[in-house]
Protein backbone atom coordinates (compact mmCIF):
# COMPACT_ATOMS: atom_id res chain seq x y z
CA UNK A 1 0.00 0.00 0.00
CA UNK A 2 1.39 3.42 -0.91
CA UNK A 3 0.75 5.04 2.43
CA UNK A 4 3.02 7.97 1.57
CA UNK A 5 0.55 9.21 -1.05
CA UNK A 6 -2.31 9.49 1.45
CA UNK A 7 -3.42 12.45 3.50
CA UNK A 8 -3.19 12.75 7.28
CA UNK A 9 -6.94 12.41 7.84
CA UNK A 10 -7.05 9.22 5.73
CA UNK A 11 -4.05 7.79 7.56
CA UNK A 12 -5.62 8.64 10.91
CA UNK A 13 -8.63 6.47 9.96
CA UNK A 14 -6.30 3.60 9.02
CA UNK A 15 -4.43 3.91 12.33
CA UNK A 16 -7.58 4.08 14.45
CA UNK A 17 -9.16 1.09 12.68
CA UNK A 18 -5.86 -0.78 13.11
CA UNK A 19 -5.54 -1.48 9.39
CA UNK A 20 -2.11 0.07 9.54
CA UNK A 21 0.31 0.55 12.45
CA UNK A 22 2.21 3.75 13.10
CA UNK A 23 5.48 1.85 12.62
CA UNK A 24 4.31 0.57 9.21
CA UNK A 25 3.35 4.12 8.30
CA UNK A 26 6.71 5.62 9.30
CA UNK A 27 8.54 2.77 7.53
CA UNK A 28 6.57 3.36 4.34
CA UNK A 29 7.11 7.14 4.25
CA UNK A 30 10.77 6.76 5.30
CA UNK A 31 11.33 4.25 2.46
CA UNK A 32 9.78 6.67 0.00
CA UNK A 33 11.89 9.50 1.44
CA UNK A 34 15.07 7.53 0.94
CA UNK A 35 14.01 6.32 -2.50
CA UNK A 36 13.37 9.73 -4.05
CA UNK A 37 15.72 11.92 -2.01
CA UNK A 38 18.62 11.64 -4.51
CA UNK A 39 16.33 13.29 -7.06
CA UNK A 40 14.46 15.79 -4.88
CA UNK A 41 17.17 16.82 -2.36
CA UNK A 42 14.57 18.16 0.07
CA UNK A 43 16.20 17.21 3.37
CA UNK A 44 18.99 18.88 5.33
CA UNK A 45 18.95 16.24 8.08
CA UNK A 46 16.99 13.08 8.86
CA UNK A 47 16.05 11.24 12.06
CA UNK A 48 14.46 8.03 10.81
CA UNK A 49 15.49 5.76 13.71
CA UNK A 50 14.12 8.18 16.33
CA UNK A 51 10.94 8.51 14.26
CA UNK A 52 10.48 4.73 14.29
CA UNK A 53 10.87 4.65 18.08
CA UNK A 54 8.24 7.39 18.41
CA UNK A 55 5.92 5.44 16.09
CA UNK A 56 6.28 2.36 18.30
CA UNK A 57 5.08 4.41 21.26
CA UNK A 58 2.02 5.53 19.27
CA UNK A 59 1.29 1.87 18.50
CA UNK A 60 1.53 1.03 22.21
CA UNK A 61 -1.01 3.74 22.89
CA UNK A 62 -3.39 2.40 20.23
CA UNK A 63 -2.94 -1.17 21.50
CA UNK A 64 -3.80 -0.14 25.05
CA UNK A 65 -7.07 1.34 23.82
CA UNK A 66 -6.17 5.01 24.24
CA UNK A 67 -7.62 7.48 21.74
CA UNK A 68 -5.12 9.20 19.48
CA UNK A 69 -5.25 12.73 18.08
CA UNK A 70 -5.67 13.56 14.36
CA UNK A 71 -1.92 14.08 13.79
CA UNK A 72 -0.67 11.38 16.12
CA UNK A 73 1.75 9.07 14.33
CA UNK A 74 1.68 11.18 11.14
CA UNK A 75 5.15 11.72 9.54
CA UNK A 76 6.07 15.38 8.98
CA UNK A 77 8.98 17.59 7.93
CA UNK A 78 10.03 20.90 9.50
CA UNK A 79 11.76 23.78 7.72
CA UNK A 80 15.31 24.12 8.99
CA UNK A 81 14.76 27.61 10.44
CA UNK A 82 12.60 26.36 13.31
CA UNK A 83 14.47 25.36 16.44
CA UNK A 84 14.36 21.68 17.39
CA UNK A 85 15.93 20.86 20.74
CA UNK A 86 18.96 18.61 20.32
CA UNK A 87 18.53 18.43 16.54
CA UNK A 88 20.68 20.66 14.28
CA UNK A 89 18.93 23.75 12.91
CA UNK A 90 21.04 25.31 10.17
CA UNK A 91 18.85 27.80 8.27
CA UNK A 92 20.64 26.19 5.29
CA UNK A 93 23.59 28.42 6.14
CA UNK A 94 27.25 27.82 6.86
CA UNK A 95 26.74 30.35 9.66
CA UNK A 96 24.60 27.87 11.61
CA UNK A 97 25.91 24.58 10.18
CA UNK A 98 26.85 23.37 13.69
CA UNK A 99 24.01 24.95 15.68
CA UNK A 100 22.08 22.56 17.95
CA UNK A 101 19.26 24.49 19.62
CA UNK A 102 18.91 24.11 23.40
CA UNK A 103 15.13 24.55 23.07
CA UNK A 104 12.30 23.90 20.60
CA UNK A 105 10.11 26.40 18.77
CA UNK A 106 6.56 26.58 20.13
CA UNK A 107 5.15 25.09 16.89
CA UNK A 108 7.56 22.15 17.14
CA UNK A 109 6.69 21.58 20.80
CA UNK A 110 2.96 21.69 19.99
CA UNK A 111 3.30 19.21 17.11
CA UNK A 112 5.40 16.90 19.30
CA UNK A 113 2.75 17.04 21.99
CA UNK A 114 0.10 16.26 19.35
CA UNK A 115 2.11 13.13 18.48
CA UNK A 116 3.19 14.08 14.96
CA UNK A 117 6.47 12.41 14.03
CA UNK A 118 9.29 14.46 12.51
CA UNK A 119 11.29 12.60 9.85
CA UNK A 120 13.74 15.43 9.36
CA UNK A 121 14.51 19.07 8.72
CA UNK A 122 14.02 20.42 5.22
CA UNK A 123 15.96 22.67 2.88
CA UNK A 124 15.40 26.36 2.28
CA UNK A 125 17.02 29.44 0.87
CA UNK A 126 19.65 30.58 3.36
CA UNK A 127 17.96 32.45 6.23
CA UNK A 128 14.72 32.26 4.16
CA UNK A 129 16.07 34.78 1.65
CA UNK A 130 15.19 33.64 -1.83
CA UNK A 131 12.46 32.39 -4.12
CA UNK A 132 13.97 29.22 -5.56
CA UNK A 133 15.65 27.24 -2.76
CA UNK A 134 18.91 27.65 -4.69
CA UNK A 135 20.49 29.98 -2.09
CA UNK A 136 21.08 27.02 0.20
CA UNK A 137 24.46 26.17 1.70
CA UNK A 138 23.81 22.64 0.47
CA UNK A 139 22.54 21.72 -2.97
CA UNK A 140 19.24 23.28 -4.07
CA UNK A 141 16.03 21.24 -3.80
CA UNK A 142 14.30 20.23 -7.08
CA UNK A 143 10.68 20.46 -8.15
CA UNK A 144 9.08 16.98 -7.93
CA UNK A 145 6.86 17.77 -10.93
CA UNK A 146 9.87 18.35 -13.16
CA UNK A 147 13.30 17.94 -11.69
CA UNK A 148 15.09 20.58 -13.76
CA UNK A 149 12.77 23.22 -12.29
CA UNK A 150 13.03 24.96 -8.92
CA UNK A 151 10.53 24.07 -6.17
CA UNK A 152 10.17 27.76 -5.26
CA UNK A 153 11.35 29.29 -2.05
CA UNK A 154 12.25 29.97 0.47
CA UNK A 155 10.36 26.96 1.92
CA UNK A 156 11.30 24.80 -1.10
CA UNK A 157 12.12 21.69 0.93
CA UNK A 158 8.83 21.92 2.84
CA UNK A 159 6.82 22.08 -0.40
CA UNK A 160 8.84 19.50 -2.35
CA UNK A 161 8.88 16.91 0.45
CA UNK A 162 5.08 16.98 0.69
CA UNK A 163 4.60 16.92 -3.10
CA UNK A 164 7.01 13.98 -3.44
CA UNK A 165 5.48 11.90 -0.64
CA UNK A 166 8.53 12.23 1.65
CA UNK A 167 6.32 13.66 4.39
CA UNK A 168 2.55 13.86 4.83
CA UNK A 169 2.65 17.51 5.87
CA UNK A 170 5.27 20.07 6.74
CA UNK A 171 5.81 23.50 8.21
CA UNK A 172 7.31 26.45 6.39
CA UNK A 173 7.63 30.15 7.02
CA UNK A 174 6.41 33.04 4.86
CA UNK A 175 7.94 36.52 4.88
CA UNK A 176 7.03 37.61 1.35
CA UNK A 177 5.51 34.49 -0.16
CA UNK A 178 7.88 31.78 1.08
CA UNK A 179 5.02 29.35 1.83
CA UNK A 180 2.56 30.24 -0.94
CA UNK A 181 4.98 30.52 -3.87
CA UNK A 182 6.60 27.07 -3.36
CA UNK A 183 3.14 25.59 -2.61
CA UNK A 184 1.99 26.89 -6.00
CA UNK A 185 5.12 25.63 -7.81
CA UNK A 186 4.80 22.18 -6.21
CA UNK A 187 1.01 21.81 -6.47
CA UNK A 188 0.27 21.54 -2.74
CA UNK A 189 -1.74 23.54 -0.21
CA UNK A 190 0.18 26.28 1.63
CA UNK A 191 -1.29 28.67 4.18
CA UNK A 192 0.27 31.87 5.48
CA UNK A 193 -1.75 32.67 8.60
CA UNK A 194 -2.52 36.18 9.87
CA UNK A 195 0.50 37.88 11.45
CA UNK A 196 0.29 36.90 15.10
CA UNK A 197 -1.98 33.86 14.86
CA UNK A 198 0.88 31.32 15.02
CA UNK A 199 3.71 31.78 17.53
CA UNK A 200 7.10 32.72 16.10
CA UNK A 201 8.97 31.70 19.26
CA UNK A 202 11.92 29.61 18.10
CA UNK A 203 11.61 30.65 14.45
CA UNK A 204 14.98 32.08 13.42
CA UNK A 205 14.14 35.67 12.56
CA UNK A 206 14.43 37.13 9.05
CA UNK A 207 12.07 40.16 9.01
CA UNK A 208 10.18 40.21 12.27
CA UNK A 209 7.20 42.34 11.22
CA UNK A 210 6.53 40.05 8.23
CA UNK A 211 7.56 36.48 9.22
CA UNK A 212 4.83 33.94 9.86
CA UNK A 213 4.83 30.13 10.20
CA UNK A 214 2.26 28.01 8.36
CA UNK A 215 1.47 24.50 7.08
CA UNK A 216 2.00 22.67 3.77
CA UNK A 217 -0.30 19.72 3.04
CA UNK A 218 -1.81 17.71 0.20
CA UNK A 219 -5.36 18.83 0.92
CA UNK A 220 -7.28 21.53 2.72
CA UNK A 221 -8.55 19.30 5.53
CA UNK A 222 -4.99 18.46 6.55
CA UNK A 223 -4.14 22.16 6.50
CA UNK A 224 -7.03 22.81 8.92
CA UNK A 225 -5.87 19.95 11.18
CA UNK A 226 -2.34 21.33 11.39
CA UNK A 227 -3.65 24.83 12.10
CA UNK A 228 -5.73 23.37 14.95
CA UNK A 229 -2.46 22.32 16.56
CA UNK A 230 -0.11 25.22 15.82
CA UNK A 231 -2.34 28.33 16.04
CA UNK A 232 -3.11 30.23 19.22
CA UNK A 233 -1.63 32.71 21.64
CA UNK A 234 1.84 32.11 23.08
CA UNK A 235 3.13 34.17 26.00
CA UNK A 236 6.68 33.51 24.72
CA UNK A 237 6.00 35.58 21.56
CA UNK A 238 4.95 39.11 22.46
CA UNK A 239 3.64 39.69 18.92
CA UNK A 240 1.37 36.66 19.19
CA UNK A 241 -2.29 37.75 19.07
CA UNK A 242 -4.43 37.17 22.16
CA UNK A 243 -7.27 35.45 20.30
CA UNK A 244 -9.25 32.26 20.78
CA UNK A 245 -8.36 29.63 18.22
CA UNK A 246 -11.42 28.31 16.36
CA UNK A 247 -11.78 24.68 15.26
CA UNK A 248 -10.56 25.20 11.72
CA UNK A 249 -12.13 21.95 10.51
CA UNK A 250 -15.57 23.38 11.36
CA UNK A 251 -15.26 25.56 8.24
CA UNK A 252 -15.03 22.56 5.90
CA UNK A 253 -17.94 21.13 3.88
CA UNK A 254 -19.79 24.41 3.93
CA UNK A 255 -21.32 26.23 1.00
CA UNK A 256 -19.88 29.47 -0.36
CA UNK A 257 -23.17 30.41 -1.98
CA UNK A 258 -23.66 34.16 -2.01
CA UNK A 259 -20.01 34.95 -1.18
CA UNK A 260 -18.59 38.04 -2.82
CA UNK A 261 -15.11 37.44 -4.19
CA UNK A 262 -13.04 40.44 -5.20
CA UNK A 263 -10.73 40.00 -8.18
CA UNK A 264 -8.08 42.73 -8.03
CA UNK A 265 -7.31 43.77 -11.60
CA UNK A 266 -3.68 44.60 -10.74
CA UNK A 267 -3.01 40.85 -10.34
CA UNK A 268 -3.93 40.07 -13.93
CA UNK A 269 -2.69 41.19 -17.35
CA UNK A 270 0.82 42.49 -17.85
CA UNK A 271 3.49 40.44 -16.07
CA UNK A 272 1.22 37.41 -15.60
CA UNK A 273 1.73 34.51 -18.02
CA UNK A 274 -1.20 33.73 -20.29
CA UNK A 275 -1.27 30.07 -19.19
CA UNK A 276 -1.56 31.13 -15.55
CA UNK A 277 -4.37 33.55 -16.33
CA UNK A 278 -6.21 30.91 -18.36
CA UNK A 279 -6.22 28.45 -15.45
CA UNK A 280 -7.32 31.23 -13.09
CA UNK A 281 -10.23 32.23 -15.36
CA UNK A 282 -11.37 28.61 -15.37
CA UNK A 283 -11.16 28.48 -11.57
CA UNK A 284 -13.28 31.62 -11.37
CA UNK A 285 -15.99 29.91 -13.44
CA UNK A 286 -15.92 26.96 -11.02
CA UNK A 287 -16.39 29.31 -8.08
CA UNK A 288 -19.30 30.99 -9.86
CA UNK A 289 -20.89 27.60 -10.41
CA UNK A 290 -20.65 27.08 -6.63
CA UNK A 291 -22.77 30.19 -6.11
CA UNK A 292 -20.11 32.83 -5.47
CA UNK A 293 -20.21 36.21 -7.11
CA UNK A 294 -16.96 37.42 -8.64
CA UNK A 295 -16.44 41.14 -9.00
CA UNK A 296 -13.44 43.00 -10.36
CA UNK A 297 -11.88 45.38 -7.86
CA UNK A 298 -8.73 47.42 -7.43
CA UNK A 299 -5.82 47.44 -4.98
CA UNK A 300 -4.24 50.56 -6.50
CA UNK A 301 -0.91 50.44 -4.64
CA UNK A 302 -0.04 46.88 -5.70
CA UNK A 303 2.78 47.99 -7.99
CA UNK A 304 4.55 49.56 -5.00
CA UNK A 305 4.56 46.38 -2.91
CA UNK A 306 7.77 44.99 -4.40
CA UNK A 307 9.94 48.10 -3.89
CA UNK A 308 8.33 48.64 -0.47
CA UNK A 309 9.07 45.06 0.59
CA UNK A 310 12.65 45.13 -0.67
CA UNK A 311 13.40 48.08 1.60
CA UNK A 312 11.54 46.90 4.72
CA UNK A 313 12.54 43.21 4.68
CA UNK A 314 16.30 43.80 4.16
CA UNK A 315 16.24 46.60 6.76
CA UNK A 316 14.75 44.27 9.36
CA UNK A 317 17.07 41.46 8.25
CA UNK A 318 20.20 43.59 8.58
CA UNK A 319 19.21 44.29 12.16
CA UNK A 320 18.15 40.70 12.99
CA UNK A 321 21.27 39.15 11.47
CA UNK A 322 23.61 41.41 13.41
CA UNK A 323 23.56 38.70 16.10
CA UNK A 324 25.74 36.36 13.99
CA UNK A 325 29.12 37.49 15.19
CA UNK A 326 30.86 34.23 16.06
CA UNK A 327 30.61 34.78 19.82
CA UNK A 328 27.67 32.78 21.19
CA UNK A 329 26.78 30.17 18.59
CA UNK A 330 27.35 29.06 15.03
CA UNK A 331 30.37 29.49 12.80
CA UNK A 332 33.51 31.41 13.82
CA UNK A 333 36.35 32.29 11.46
CA UNK A 334 39.68 30.62 12.06
CA UNK A 335 41.91 33.56 11.28
CA UNK A 336 40.78 36.41 13.50
CA UNK A 337 43.46 38.95 14.41
CA UNK A 338 41.34 40.88 16.88
CA UNK A 339 37.70 41.19 17.94
CA UNK A 340 36.55 43.39 15.04
CA UNK A 341 38.22 41.22 12.40
CA UNK A 342 36.66 38.17 14.06
CA UNK A 343 33.23 39.73 13.57
CA UNK A 344 33.73 40.75 9.96
CA UNK A 345 35.62 37.64 8.86
CA UNK A 346 33.07 35.37 10.56
CA UNK A 347 30.21 37.17 8.81
CA UNK A 348 31.93 37.32 5.41
CA UNK A 349 32.81 33.62 5.46
CA UNK A 350 29.60 32.44 7.14
CA UNK A 351 26.94 34.20 5.04
CA UNK A 352 26.15 33.42 1.40
CA UNK A 353 25.83 35.92 -1.43
CA UNK A 354 22.12 36.76 -1.23
CA UNK A 355 22.19 37.16 2.55
CA UNK A 356 25.12 39.56 2.29
CA UNK A 357 23.36 41.46 -0.50
CA UNK A 358 20.29 41.97 1.68
CA UNK A 359 22.31 42.92 4.75
CA UNK A 360 24.08 45.53 2.59
CA UNK A 361 20.79 46.82 1.20
CA UNK A 362 19.16 47.00 4.63
CA UNK A 363 22.15 48.60 6.29
CA UNK A 364 22.19 51.26 3.59
CA UNK A 365 18.44 51.91 3.84
CA UNK A 366 18.75 52.39 7.61
CA UNK A 367 21.97 54.43 7.53
CA UNK A 368 22.20 58.06 8.50
CA UNK A 369 21.05 60.35 5.68
CA UNK A 370 19.05 57.65 3.84
CA UNK A 371 16.67 56.46 6.56
CA UNK A 372 13.90 58.95 5.69
CA UNK A 373 14.26 58.55 1.94
CA UNK A 374 14.07 54.75 1.95
CA UNK A 375 12.96 53.12 5.20
CA UNK A 376 10.47 55.71 6.49
CA UNK A 377 9.11 56.18 2.99
CA UNK A 378 8.57 52.42 2.67
CA UNK A 379 6.75 52.28 6.03
CA UNK A 380 4.38 54.99 4.82
CA UNK A 381 3.73 53.15 1.56
CA UNK A 382 3.08 50.06 3.66
CA UNK A 383 0.19 51.98 5.26
CA UNK A 384 -1.26 52.72 1.81
CA UNK A 385 -1.00 49.04 0.81
CA UNK A 386 -2.74 47.98 4.03
CA UNK A 387 -5.49 50.57 3.47
CA UNK A 388 -6.13 49.13 -0.01
CA UNK A 389 -6.99 45.80 1.65
CA UNK A 390 -9.06 47.42 4.43
CA UNK A 391 -11.18 49.11 1.76
CA UNK A 392 -11.54 45.97 -0.36
CA UNK A 393 -12.63 43.87 2.62
CA UNK A 394 -15.49 46.29 3.32
CA UNK A 395 -17.03 44.90 0.13
CA UNK A 396 -15.69 41.37 -0.26
CA UNK A 397 -15.49 38.15 1.74
CA UNK A 398 -12.18 37.15 0.15
CA UNK A 399 -9.93 38.27 -2.69
CA UNK A 400 -8.66 35.99 -5.45
CA UNK A 401 -5.46 36.13 -7.50
CA UNK A 402 -2.80 33.92 -9.03
CA UNK A 403 -0.16 32.92 -6.43
CA UNK A 404 2.70 33.41 -8.90
CA UNK A 405 2.99 35.15 -12.26
CA UNK A 406 4.54 32.06 -13.91
CA UNK A 407 4.90 28.32 -13.39
CA UNK A 408 8.12 27.07 -11.73
CA UNK A 409 11.17 28.36 -13.57
CA UNK A 410 14.30 26.40 -14.51
CA UNK A 411 17.18 25.93 -12.05
CA UNK A 412 19.84 28.61 -12.46
CA UNK A 413 17.69 30.89 -14.63
CA UNK A 414 17.34 33.80 -12.24
CA UNK A 415 20.39 33.49 -10.03
CA UNK A 416 22.41 36.25 -11.68
CA UNK A 417 19.59 38.79 -11.66
CA UNK A 418 18.26 39.48 -8.15
CA UNK A 419 15.49 41.82 -9.34
CA UNK A 420 14.15 39.17 -11.70
CA UNK A 421 14.20 36.64 -8.85
CA UNK A 422 12.30 39.09 -6.62
CA UNK A 423 9.62 39.46 -9.34
CA UNK A 424 8.42 35.90 -8.73
CA UNK A 425 6.89 37.15 -5.47
CA UNK A 426 4.85 40.04 -6.87
CA UNK A 427 1.51 38.36 -6.13
CA UNK A 428 2.36 37.40 -2.55
CA UNK A 429 4.30 40.31 -0.99
CA UNK A 430 1.39 42.68 -0.30
CA UNK A 431 -0.23 40.13 1.99
CA UNK A 432 2.78 40.12 4.34
CA UNK A 433 2.97 43.93 4.35
CA UNK A 434 -0.74 44.07 5.32
CA UNK A 435 -0.39 41.19 7.81
CA UNK A 436 -3.46 39.38 6.45
CA UNK A 437 -3.86 35.61 5.89
CA UNK A 438 -3.65 33.99 2.43
CA UNK A 439 -3.69 30.46 1.09
CA UNK A 440 -2.40 28.91 -2.13
CA UNK A 441 -4.10 25.83 -3.57
CA UNK A 442 -3.58 24.03 -6.84
CA UNK A 443 -5.92 25.29 -9.57
CA UNK A 444 -4.66 23.28 -12.52
CA UNK A 445 -1.66 22.68 -14.74
CA UNK A 446 0.14 24.08 -17.75
CA UNK A 447 2.27 21.55 -19.60
CA UNK A 448 2.37 19.31 -16.52
CA UNK A 449 3.43 22.06 -14.11
CA UNK A 450 1.13 23.15 -11.27
CA UNK A 451 -0.50 26.58 -11.12
CA UNK A 452 -1.52 28.11 -7.80
CA UNK A 453 -4.66 30.02 -6.89
CA UNK A 454 -4.39 32.45 -3.98
CA UNK A 455 -7.23 33.51 -1.69
CA UNK A 456 -6.55 36.47 0.59
CA UNK A 457 -8.72 37.09 3.65
CA UNK A 458 -9.49 39.47 6.47
CA UNK A 459 -7.25 39.35 9.56
CA UNK A 460 -7.85 36.19 11.61
CA UNK A 461 -10.29 34.75 9.06
CA UNK A 462 -8.16 31.75 8.06
CA UNK A 463 -11.33 29.69 8.57
CA UNK A 464 -13.04 31.35 5.63
CA UNK A 465 -9.98 30.80 3.44
CA UNK A 466 -10.16 27.11 4.33
CA UNK A 467 -13.90 27.06 3.65
CA UNK A 468 -13.63 28.41 0.10
CA UNK A 469 -10.48 26.41 -0.64
CA UNK A 470 -12.19 23.22 0.49
CA UNK A 471 -15.27 23.98 -1.62
CA UNK A 472 -13.04 24.54 -4.65
CA UNK A 473 -10.99 21.42 -3.98
CA UNK A 474 -14.11 19.27 -3.65
CA UNK A 475 -15.46 20.67 -6.92
CA UNK A 476 -12.28 20.15 -8.96
CA UNK A 477 -10.32 17.26 -7.44
CA UNK A 478 -7.08 19.02 -8.45
CA UNK A 479 -5.46 17.96 -5.20
CA UNK A 480 -5.63 14.23 -5.84
CA UNK A 481 -2.44 13.92 -7.90
CA UNK A 482 1.05 12.97 -6.78
CA UNK A 483 4.09 14.61 -8.38
CA UNK A 484 5.62 12.30 -11.02
CA UNK A 485 9.35 13.04 -10.36
CA UNK A 486 10.13 13.41 -14.04
CA UNK A 487 13.09 14.96 -15.78
CA UNK A 488 16.56 15.68 -14.56
CA UNK A 489 18.56 18.65 -13.45
CA UNK A 490 22.11 19.36 -14.46
CA UNK A 491 24.62 20.89 -12.14
CA UNK B 1 21.99 59.45 -5.94
CA UNK B 2 23.82 56.44 -7.33
CA UNK B 3 25.80 54.39 -4.86
CA UNK B 4 29.59 54.57 -5.39
CA UNK B 5 32.11 51.82 -4.71
CA UNK B 6 33.41 53.82 -1.74
CA UNK B 7 29.91 53.98 -0.28
CA UNK B 8 29.48 50.24 -0.76
CA UNK B 9 32.71 49.73 1.17
CA UNK B 10 31.50 52.09 3.89
CA UNK B 11 28.17 50.22 4.19
CA UNK B 12 30.07 46.92 4.36
CA UNK B 13 32.08 48.31 7.27
CA UNK B 14 28.88 49.38 9.06
CA UNK B 15 27.46 45.88 8.52
CA UNK B 16 30.72 44.23 9.70
CA UNK B 17 31.26 42.54 6.36
CA UNK B 18 34.59 42.18 4.61
CA UNK B 19 34.02 42.22 0.86
CA UNK B 20 36.44 41.20 -1.87
CA UNK B 21 37.09 43.58 -4.79
CA UNK B 22 34.86 41.40 -6.97
CA UNK B 23 32.06 41.50 -4.43
CA UNK B 24 32.30 45.29 -4.16
CA UNK B 25 32.03 45.60 -7.95
CA UNK B 26 29.12 43.19 -8.15
CA UNK B 27 27.18 44.65 -5.23
CA UNK B 28 27.69 48.21 -6.50
CA UNK B 29 25.94 47.30 -9.75
CA UNK B 30 23.23 45.16 -8.16
CA UNK B 31 22.42 47.47 -5.23
CA UNK B 32 22.12 50.41 -7.61
CA UNK B 33 19.65 48.47 -9.74
CA UNK B 34 17.57 47.55 -6.69
CA UNK B 35 17.68 51.07 -5.23
CA UNK B 36 16.75 52.59 -8.55
CA UNK B 37 13.74 50.30 -8.60
CA UNK B 38 12.94 51.26 -4.99
CA UNK B 39 12.89 54.92 -5.95
CA UNK B 40 9.59 54.14 -7.64
CA UNK B 41 8.16 54.86 -4.18
CA UNK B 42 9.08 58.54 -4.60
CA UNK B 43 6.22 58.88 -7.07
CA UNK B 44 3.73 58.51 -4.22
CA UNK B 45 2.72 61.50 -2.11
CA UNK B 46 2.91 60.30 1.49
CA UNK B 47 2.87 63.71 3.22
CA UNK B 48 0.03 62.92 5.62
CA UNK B 49 0.41 59.14 5.72
CA UNK B 50 1.51 57.65 9.05
CA UNK B 51 4.16 54.89 8.88
CA UNK B 52 3.22 51.27 9.60
CA UNK B 53 5.92 49.32 11.43
CA UNK B 54 3.65 46.41 12.38
CA UNK B 55 0.40 45.34 10.73
CA UNK B 56 -1.38 44.71 14.03
CA UNK B 57 0.51 46.58 16.72
CA UNK B 58 0.00 45.26 20.23
CA UNK B 59 0.99 47.73 22.91
CA UNK B 60 2.45 47.21 26.35
CA UNK B 61 2.58 43.44 26.30
CA UNK B 62 3.50 42.69 29.90
CA UNK B 63 3.87 39.67 32.10
CA UNK B 64 3.76 39.42 35.84
CA UNK B 65 7.06 40.45 37.43
CA UNK B 66 7.78 37.02 38.82
CA UNK B 67 11.04 35.11 38.91
CA UNK B 68 10.80 31.87 36.94
CA UNK B 69 13.31 29.21 35.94
CA UNK B 70 15.60 30.14 33.05
CA UNK B 71 17.89 28.10 30.85
CA UNK B 72 20.85 26.47 32.59
CA UNK B 73 24.18 28.19 31.96
CA UNK B 74 25.78 25.09 30.46
CA UNK B 75 22.95 24.92 27.91
CA UNK B 76 23.35 28.61 27.08
CA UNK B 77 27.03 28.21 26.25
CA UNK B 78 26.68 24.75 24.68
CA UNK B 79 26.88 26.21 21.14
CA UNK B 80 29.70 28.65 21.81
CA UNK B 81 32.65 28.43 19.38
CA UNK B 82 34.92 29.06 22.37
CA UNK B 83 33.96 28.87 26.03
CA UNK B 84 35.59 28.70 29.44
CA UNK B 85 33.97 28.13 32.84
CA UNK B 86 30.52 29.02 31.49
CA UNK B 87 31.70 32.24 29.81
CA UNK B 88 31.94 33.09 26.10
CA UNK B 89 35.55 33.50 25.04
CA UNK B 90 36.62 36.00 22.35
CA UNK B 91 39.98 37.30 21.07
CA UNK B 92 41.78 39.75 23.30
CA UNK B 93 40.06 43.17 23.36
CA UNK B 94 42.52 45.39 25.24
Amino acid sequence: MKLYSKRAHELHELLVSKQVSAVELVNDVAARLEDVEPKVLAFVSQRIEDAKAEAARVDDKIASGETIGPLEGIPMAIKDNMCTEGIPTTCSSKMLHNFVPPYSATVVRKLNEAGAIMLGKVNMDEFAMGSSCENSWQEGTRNPWRLERVPGGSSGGSAASVAAGQAIFSLGSDTGGSIRQPAAFCGVVGLKPTYGSVSRYGLIAFASSLDQIGPFSRDVRDCAQVMNVIAGHDPLDSTSAPIDRPDYTSFLNKSIKGWRIGVPKEYFGEGIDAEVEEVLRKAMKTLESLGAELVECSLPHTEYALPCYYIIAPAEASSNLARYDGVRYGFRTEDAEDLISMFSKTRSEGFGEEVKRRIMLGTYALSSGYYDAYYLKALKVRTLIKQDFDRAFEKFDVLLSPTTPTVAFTCGDRLENPLQMYQSDICTLSVNLAGIPAISINAGFADGLPIGLQFMGKPFEEGRLLQISHAFEEATGCHSQMAPLKGGCEG
Amino acid sequence: MALTKEEVQHVAKLARLELSEDEVDKYTVQLNAILEYARKLEALDTTNVPPTAHAFPLQNVMREDKVTASMAQEKVVSNAPDEEDGFFKVPRIV
